[in-house]
């Protein structure tokens, strides 16, 4: 990580420590048995200091999911699918890749005529309604009911759909992995899927994900979405601060609160590949929503259309059938 | 079973719409999977919305609408009028199971893509699969009945 040292490295290491040697901690009383509610998490980045213990407890707990590809690769084709290998480049973590689903971003803006560098956790927004889930032919991309999007690694070809549906471009292609070496591996996939599942098989267990419990500065919360909106709006308030993720894409279970607009920190913000923005983020399923509303309605219209169409027919028919007879 | 109370319905016209919807479908349904891109079919001139996965699953409810019309529209004249006239062949008989199963695949598909409406993710696998396998079902027998000039309805090869 290039730019940890923004405050103190002492003390966060420090708090890191006590935090990773700490016993797991269970969700909040609120959050367990929720039914029919889905888990949003809080991410207060003014309170970020960008120790990165998040995304050391996000690759020690996860470790054991990340891709073990079979190598060489089986040649693709056409020759311009390319074959994406992050296997010899395990330690990047400034970065979203198979083996890296969270990161810190850096953002340098003007809060109150002091140029200060924020910090901010990224990572897969955990969308209400996922187009990545959504879209996946598969079944692969899922959305459980707890609000957690994740892709199963046994069932993803790694066609990079999910991808190119996301808004935020999260998912990270792993080449030598998944079933698609048992089906056609020249011709059809390229690999599996990779993000962050929010540390789905922790919450079963009734504990947080990882990098909320390793976070010395509580920094995430998680709840009931309602609650986190309700905690978010509280907080913007408190600091006369910003929210994201509330209404993007639709609305996503993973919402931030910032000390400065989310334009201002979306222009401050590194982007490019696996480095995601914070622009706003209009719902991209709803389109399909509305289409799939006037997609249940038309049998009703071909009912009446039918009605109205042999109705008449049928007088037709038997004022002919009462002539002949 | 005459062939004169089997051939006016349904039409030559309605035929033909069918069948351009039936094509828009399957079209637009393989669209779904990251395929168009990889094998030159979005590169050919005048193709390349194929590959933008939001304009063909948009087309692809489109003609899930007008196909929903289309059978809600057949069965509602043959309840009314068609049941005395014609019957069946075999060859129907599949395509009515068929298109059955992709229809009920395809609505549950729509339901799990609205917002609040979470499946298990077996079932979404299960039907995001069937779906397919219906699709594939479908078609091929089309091709087959078309080969064989194998019609919807007894005496009539038309279709």
């Amino acid at each position: 990580m290039g730019k940890i040292s923004r405050r103190s490295f002492i003390k966060g290491s420090i708090a890191t420590a006590g935090a990773m040697g700490a016993s797991a901690v269970p969700l909040p009383a609120s959050a367990k048995g929720v039914g029919a509610g889905e888990l949003a998490t809080l991410i207060d980045i003014g309170k970020c200091i960008g120790c990165g213990a998040c995304v050391e407890a996000c690759r020690e707990t996860n470790g054991r999911k990340f891709p073990e590809p079979k190598k060489p690769f089986p040649k693709m084709y056409p020759p311009r699918v390319r074959t994406a290998d992050w296997s010899d480049k395990r330690d990047v973590d400034d970065r979203l890749t198979p083996y890296n689903w969270l990161f810190i971003q850096y953002a340098t803006v003007n809060i109150n005529g002091e140029e200060t560098t924020l910090t901010v956790p990224r990572r897969c927004m955990h969308c209400t309604n996922p187009p990545c889930a959504d879209l996946c032919p598969f079944g692969a991309a899922r959305k459980l009911k707890n609000g957690i999007t994740r892709i199963h690694p046994d069932i993803c070809l790694g066609g990079a759909k999910c991808k190119m549906v996301c808004p935020w471009d999260i998912p990270e292609r792993q080449t030598g992995v998944g079933p698609y070496l048992q089906v056609l591996p020249n011709f059809a996939g390229n690999g599996a899927m990779f993000k962050c599942d929010r540390c789905f098989d922790r919450i079963d267990q009734g504990l947080v994900p990882a990098c909320i419990e390793a976070c010395p500065e509580d920094v995430q919360t998680i709840g009931p979405r309602n609650e986190i909106i309700a905690a978010a709006h509280a907080r913007a308030k408190e600091i006369n601060g910003y929210i994201y993720g509330e209404t993007e894409n639709g609305g996503t279970n993973t919402l931030y609160v910032s000390p400065v607009p989310f334009e201002e920190l979306n222009k401050a913000l590194e982007k490019g590949p696996g480095m995601p923005h914070m622009e706003p983020v209009a719902d991209s399923m709803a389109l399909a929503d509305n289409l799939g509303m006037a997609l249940l309605l038309a049998p009703i219209a071909g009912i009446v259309a039918g009605f109205i169409k042999f109705t008449g027919f049928s007088k037709q028919k038997s004022s002919q059938d009462n002539k002949e007879s | 079973m005459e062939k004169a109370a089997c051939n006016p319905y349904p039409s030559k016209a309605m035929t033909r719409f069918y069948m351009a919807v039936v094509a828009v479908l399957a079209f637009t349904g393989f669209g779904q999977m990251p395929i168009f891109k990889r094998y030159y079919l979005a590169d050919i001139p005048g193709l390349g919305w194929s590959a933008n996965f939001f304009v063909t699953h948009a087309i692809h409810y489109i003609g899930a609408s007008l196909l929903f019309f289309i059978i809600a529209y057949q069965i509602t004249g043959y309840f009314m009028r068609g049941r005395h006239y014609y019957s069946l062949t075999r060859s129907g008989w599949a395509r009515v199971i068929f298109l059955v199963g992709l229809v009920v695949t395809g609505i549950f598909r729509v339901l799990k893509n609205m917002p609040d409406i979470v499946f298990s993710p077996n079932f979404t696998m299960f039907i995001d699969f069937a779906h397919l396998g219906f699709a594939m079902l479908f078609l091929f027998s089309c091709l087959g009945f078309l080969l064989f000039h194998t019609g919807w309805c007894e005496e009539d090869a038309t279709t």
